[in-house]
């Protein structure tokens, strides 16, 4: 059996952007330019106040662990072999939520509220993911 | 403009056997068609008196069963995409339709081969983007190996058992209690498979705090309903059980799960007061709940943001008992998705009119007047509808 591909994100359109700037290292969330509220997943307009307008905003980076599961059984063949492993909610000082995971952390070491700060993952020439490690207590941009 | 309240009933069900088969028998048409017939069939009426069809969303179109059933006058048809939620929704549009003269009779069906043929994960990998929110999954979760609803959701469990001390004993609690009211249920694919709090912590781990017993139990079957004006159906030959409130809601956002303010908000939040409202019912009026069951925390969560206990204390609502058999609230008296068979949430259906005419067997609860039925879809999209006795 030949092992299956792991799922990349379509990266086009906006999640092709947030994933743009991945590429570069930089870790970006989409800020409204007229109400200045941070958002994440990628959104044409801004909920709270309509407006069209908005920028990628580089974020500091940081955040905590808010959330996450350990996968005992995986459900995807391209990851058969890689459980346990351990999908997280990282809540980002900007206020956003981004799932993905601690590269530091086993999964029995997680709780909410750990301190995390973005590393960034070149899986393939096209595709960068941010993850996490455990944050050095140090701020930086990313 | 009157209230809808009363103005239709759901005059007929049916419902095929439900399996675990090691190949497909046919199609999903197969199975709906077996379940359409044997609602029409409890209705009273003929196939060709139905006039409105609400097919399930990516399963058959009404034309399909149209053409099977000889309705050669297909006066109303649509599809709610609510996903597990559905079934609510679409009794709820069938009611309006045949409370306001748009249809006679609305066949609402609803079913798969859902183990023998194409299983939820391997449609969920193959193709995420066919559901709401799933571009977001396939963008933002599935890199990260967050490919399937029990580790979607399980993450939710996490959460409140981080924020409210909510303990593996409580999720479990919903499994055996499930489990304890398929065993007076004929038509549950585990009754005869009795288990206890014991069992239930010794099943192994799928997605850390899920357990496999934590997970509804993927089957084939199909089930029907037939939607007819209240006073159409006094004609007919089954007990109609008047749908006395019904409604929708959906969390925000709704098609991502994890970005949400409040992330233990679902549609049924907002939906149960409206549904409540509808019908001029109070939680304590509530006879039995069927509560739309994933997994076992889903239903804890939809008890707490239903109202039925406050927000962080539903698993000491679930604890000793009360959900269970003879309890003060009997959840999913037929087993649920847990342990009956996961029919869509359609099986909901079937067994709160079975409770309301007082044909549910060993398993009846006392004097039941008032029952719950919810359904959960996608990322938690919500309906509730209340059903009544007619007594
Ligand atoms: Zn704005």
């Amino acid at each position: 059996m030949t092992s299956a591909a792991k799922p990349v994100p379509l990266l086009r359109h906006l999640s092709g952007e947030f994933y743009a700037h991945c590429r570069s290292h930089e870790l970006r969330f989409q800020r409204c330019t007229q109400c200045r509220s941070w958002r994440h997943v990628p959104r044409q307009t801004c909920a709270r106040c309509g407006a069209w307008d908005w920028e990628w905003a580089r974020s500091s980076g940081h955040g905590t662990v808010f959330t996450w599961t350990v996968v005992r059984r995986p459900m995807h063949p391209a990851f058969a072999s890689a459980a346990p492993y351990a999908p997280c909610v990282i809540e980002m000082e900007e206020g956003v939520r981004v799932v993905s995971e601690v590269v530091d952390c086993a999964p029995a070491d997680l709780r909410k509220g750990l301190a995390v700060e973005v590393v960034f993952d070149d899986v393939t020439p096209e595709l960068t993911l941010p993850k996490f490690r455990r944050a050095s207590g140090g701020r930086r941009p990313s | 403009m009157a209230s809808p309240r009363g103005q239709a009933c759901i005059a007929g069900i049916g419902h095929t056997e439900y399996t675990r088969a090691k190949v497909p028998t046919g199609t999903n048409l197969t199975l709906e068609l077996r379940a359409a017939r044997a609602a029409i069939d409890d209705a009273g009426l003929r196939a060709g008196e139905i006039d409105g069809i609400l097919p399930f969303f990516g399963i058959d179109l009404a034309e399909e069963i149209a053409v099977h059933l000889g309705i050669a006058d297909l006066r109303f048809q649509m599809t709610s995409h609510l996903g597990g939620a559905a079934p609510g929704a679409s009794i709820a549009v069938a009611a309006l339709a045949v409370a306001n003269g748009i249809a006679n009779h609305v066949l609402v069906p609803g079913g798969w081969w859902g183990y023998a043929g194409r299983r939820v994960r391997e449609v969920v990998v193959q193709d995420v983007s066919a559901m709401s929110g799933g571009a977001n999954a396939r963008d933002f979760y599935f890199p990260y190996g967050l490919t399937a609803p029990v580790q979607w959701f399980s993450m939710i469990a996490r959460l409140h058992m981080e924020t409210f001390g909510t303990r593996p004993e409580h999720l479990g609690a919903v499994a055996v209690a499930c489990r304890a009211h398929a065993q007076r249920n004929p038509h549950a694919l585990l009754r005869g498979k009795p288990i206890t709090i014991d069992d239930y912590l010794a099943s192994p781990m799928i997605s850390d705090p899920y357990r496999l017993l934590d997970c509804s139990l993927e089957a084939d079957g199909a089930a029907a309903f037939i939607v007819t004006s209240a006073e159409r159906a006094r004609d007919l030959r089954a007990r109609a059980v008047p749908i006395l409130g019904f409604a929708q809601g959906q969390p925000f956002p709704a098609d991502d799960i994890v970005t949400r303010d409040d992330p233990f908000e679902l549609g049924v939040t907002h939906a149960t007061a409206r549904a409540f409202e509808m019908a001029e019912v109070r939680h304590a009026d509530v006879d039995f709940a069927e509560i739309y069951d994933p997994f076992t925390f889903q239903v804890i969560q939809q008890l707490e943001e239903m109202g039925f206990c406050e927000r962080g204390e539903g698993g000491a609502f679930v604890d000793g008992g009360r959900i269970a058999p003879g309890g003060e609230l009997p959840v999913n008296t037929h087993g649920g998705l847990l342990s009956e068979a996961h029919v869509l949430g359609m099986n909901h259906f079937v067994e709160a009119v079975r409770q309301l005419r007082g044909e549910a067997g060993e398993r009846q609860v006392a004097g039941a007047r008032i029952g719950v039925v919810t359904g959960f879809g996608d990322f938690g999209d919500g309906s509730v509808v209340v059903l009544g006795s007619g007594a």
